[in-house]
């Protein structure tokens, strides 16, 4: 059947009473797993506006309609579904898992309070819940200097620093309120970089993504302050399709942070966001993520499904793309953050840190597609397993027939502890110009006994050891994150790693 | 300050302490001298906790406690520190940071505040100035990509900031060239005091030219079978161990 908004009844979904309801069962089933090991593991009981669960044309016509978008935009969510209906899902990744129901999921879901003016009009209990997630909204603004688009389930509820980003003419706002208020550029760029048949979740995210974030950074414009997204995950059984969109203009430089936590859940739970970023002639974009995704528990059951592409384009000459991952949460990890070097001498980096413990799994890596002159490429990726976790480093270095001059260095360190965790790379290099140089080293170390005693024997713990040296081996990356982020990272991988050892 | 009575350790099955008793009072210096394969690591070793060792006999007390029944890092926050033979690597993780770490987990042992950065480096600069040495190496990650002089300097640098009561030094003059051993030997000298002891482990006589101890014991075979004072060092570097050992055997 084909629909269209106007045949969508408001009466399809469940009422407010039935899914507060459920959110009650939810806290009384899982309330006691609450309070102890995933710090932030807490369920908001908030009354949202879910969809039952399912998937097909009028679903994604009720999500088009629900948010007031024009007809282009259904007509290009409508043509990746029908794509995404004949696409395979990827099995090559080194990741185990059930199949995946769609028809299971619920393909939207929003605080019921909307098009909120100010913080003020913030449901309370939201606020608390990020106050207990250490990032207070109100404190933020003041303290930090962060601009926070705030995305609660699927839709923003609060944006903050407008005015200040306004002054630079900088545009930071959900991807919604763009494809309302700046339809030529979400246009333009909107999968131009990942377009809707890269693969099985690209498909699906162009067809039902319900949120996220558009940046754009108009020419010779130096973003004023770190801009900064917090998601997260709290309706059982929504699946997250975030979208998001950075565009910097000729000349411009953007610092992006994303940072991840979810509520303690008892099902498997999939997130497939998509981020594009583009950076013009002489641009720069970095793009920080902290991920502590509910990875389930220690036999790994309810954790988050974690398949995301992100992908940058230098498509202007003399343009960078960095990007810093750290990833210590969800049950699977399928992520490839990745760099199209098109413009002459263009850069791109990627440096991430991935923990695997508990039943966790995660194959992750970058692509660098060097398809400009003299375009250069960094990979540091640093891998730590314990207890059952596994853990794949899969890279792709590219250098196209035309790209003279490119050079790439890419280091895989592996860090193993305990002896019941797995750690493989899967380096893959096509070199189709002879003037490249390439560089590739790659380790794998355990936490010896030694360091360990050495540590010991200066008055630590040992579990404040293993932090040290984690911490210690994962120092390149942390270097480049900002500064805020690293303190939260760091502190974020000795939580992790508590009771990881012996 | 340090008991120890008929201690008997093994590894991988094999005895290597048999029944070793030595006592070290306060501000004392005591060396233990002796051939390889003597147990005179396994005796460091086994005093500061390292697993591998199981202690089969006999018992150590420190400062009235049972050292034995005590973690690595209780040793050392109660006041024992190793200067290790062989220093190890710590890549990444900062000389000053680990200090800092190190230390401040010895004050929250005893109930103390944490020391902030500036009283620390404070301390730091205090410290590097008794043993005049530079800060050169307090930026760099532990031990990586050090001189074996610059590790055991490190050693006797980190020993200086965490003032233990009873530092064990663990054949601290191997692998130094002479002008090194005379810059560790002096960071020693500057640390003694009538409240800290120090047991130092050595094969060769030529640490005790620089570092005098007043006791000096010859370990052999898992035993002390000679105990005497300063002299007893130079009896041994003219005439070796083998007319003790034969000795004692006989």
């Amino acid at each position: 059947m084909s629909a269209t908004p106007d045949d969508v009844l408001p009466g399809d979904t469940k009422t407010a009473a039935q899914t507060s309801t459920k959110a009650a069962q939810a806290e009384a089933e899982y309330g006691h797993l609450v309070k102890s090991e995933y710090e932030h593991g807490f369920v908001t009981a908030i009354e949202s506006d879910t969809l039952p669960p399912g998937l097909d044309e009028s679903v994604i016509a009720i999500i088009s309609q629900r948010k007031g978008e024009p007809q282009w935009m259904l007509d290009w969510r409508l043509a990746a579904y029908r794509k995404w209906l004949d696409m395979p899902t990827p099995e090559w990744a080194a990741v185990h898992y059930p199949p995946i129901d769609y028809q299971t999921i619920s393909y939207f879901s929003a605080p019921k309070k909307k098009e909120l003016k100010s913080l003020d009009e913030v449901d309370p209990v939201l606020l608390e819940t990020y106050e207990k997630l250490g990032i207070p909204i109100e404190e933020q603004k003041a303290l930090a200097g962060v601009a926070v688009d705030a995305v609660f389930d699927s839709v923003s509820v609060a944006t903050t620093f407008r005015d200040k980003l306004a002054e630079a003419g900088v545009i930071f706002c959900s991807i919604s309120e763009a494809v309302q208020e700046y339809p030529e550029l979400v246009r333009k760029y909107l999968g131009s970089v990942v377009p809707p048949t890269d693969n099985f979740y690209t498909g699906l995210n162009s067809a039902v993504f319900t949120d996220g974030t558009f940046v754009y950074v108009p020419k010779h414009t130096r973003c004023p302050m770190e801009l900064s997204t917090y998601f997260r995950i709290n309706e059982a059984k929504t699946g997250q399709f975030e979208r998001t969109l950075i565009v910097a203009d000729e000349g411009s430089y953007v610092s992006y942070l994303e940072g991840c936590t979810a509520p303690q859940r008892d099902e498997n739970q999939l997130h497939a966001a998509v981020v594009e970023l583009i950076a013009l002639d002489n641009a720069e974009i970095k793009y920080s993520t902290v991920q502590n995704w509910y990875p389930g528990d220690e036999e790994g059951r309810g954790g988050i499904y974690n398949f995301v592409t992100k992908r940058g384009d230098c498509r202007g000459d003399n343009s960078k793309i960095s990007w810093t991952q750290v990833e210590t949460g969800s049950a699977i990890t399928w992520k490839y953050p990745s760099c199209i070097l098109r413009g002459d001498n263009s850069v791109g980096e990627f440096y991430s840190v991935a923990v695997t413990k508990g039943r966790q799994q995660a194959d992750t890596g970058t692509k660098m597609i060097h398809l400009g002159k003299n375009t250069r490429s960094t990979i540091v990726s640093k891998g730590i397993s314990a207890q059952h976790g596994i853990q794949s480093y899969r890279g792709l270095v590219r250098i196209a027939g035309k790209a003279e001059g490119a050079r790439n260095h890419t280091q895989c360190d592996s860090l193993l502890i305990g002896d019941k965790c797995a750690a493989n790379t899967f380096p893959y290099i096509e070199v189709k110009n002879p003037t490249a140089k390439m560089e590739h080293e790659a380790t794998t170390s355990k936490i010896s006994d030694d360091q360990l005693f050495y540590c010991r024997s200066r008055g630590l713990t040992e579990e404040d050891a293993v932090s040290m040296i984690v911490n210690g081996f994962c120092k390149e990356v942390f270097n480049e994150l900002p500064m805020e982020f690293a303190v939260e990272a760091q502190k974020l991988l000795s939580i992790s790693l508590e009771g990881a050892v012996g | 300050m340090l008991s120890i009575q008929g201690l008997k350790a093994e590894v991988d099955e094999k005895e290597i302490l048999k029944g070793l008793d030595l006592t070290v009072g306060a501000g004392e210096v005591h060396a233990i001298m002796g051939p390889n394969g003597s147990g005179k690591s396994t005796l460091a070793h086994v005093l500061s906790g390292r697993e591998g060792y199981a202690v089969t006999g006999g018992s150590v007390t420190f400062d009235d406690r049972d050292l034995l029944a005590l973690e690595p890092e209780e040793r050392a926050c109660l006041g024992l520190f190793l200067a290790f033979q062989y220093p190890v690597e710590l890549p990444g993780v900062n000389n000053t940071y680990f200090l800092k770490a190190a230390l401040n987990a010895k004050r929250k042992y005893h109930g103390e505040d944490e020391l902030d950065a500036v009283s620390f480096l404070r301390l730091m600069k205090e410290k590097l100035k008794v043993l005049h040495l530079d800060d050169s190496l307090l930026k760099r990650p532990v031990n990586v990509g050090f001189s074996g002089g610059e590790k055991k300097r490190n050693e006797i640098f980190q020993m200086a900031l965490l003032e233990p009561k009873l530092a064990i030094l663990d054949e601290t003059d191997s692998g130094l060239d002479i002008d090194a051993l005379r810059v560790v030997a002096n960071g020693v000298n500057a640390l003694r005091s009538p409240e800290r002891s120090m047991l130092v482990v050595t094969h060769y006589q030529r640490l005790l030219d620089y570092i005098e101890p007043d006791y000096v014991h010859v370990l052999a075979k898992g035993r002390i079978i000679r105990s005497g004072g300063k002299e007893l060092a130079r009896e041994l570097e003219d005439k070796g161990y083998g007319w003790i050992v034969d000795e004692a055997a006989a």
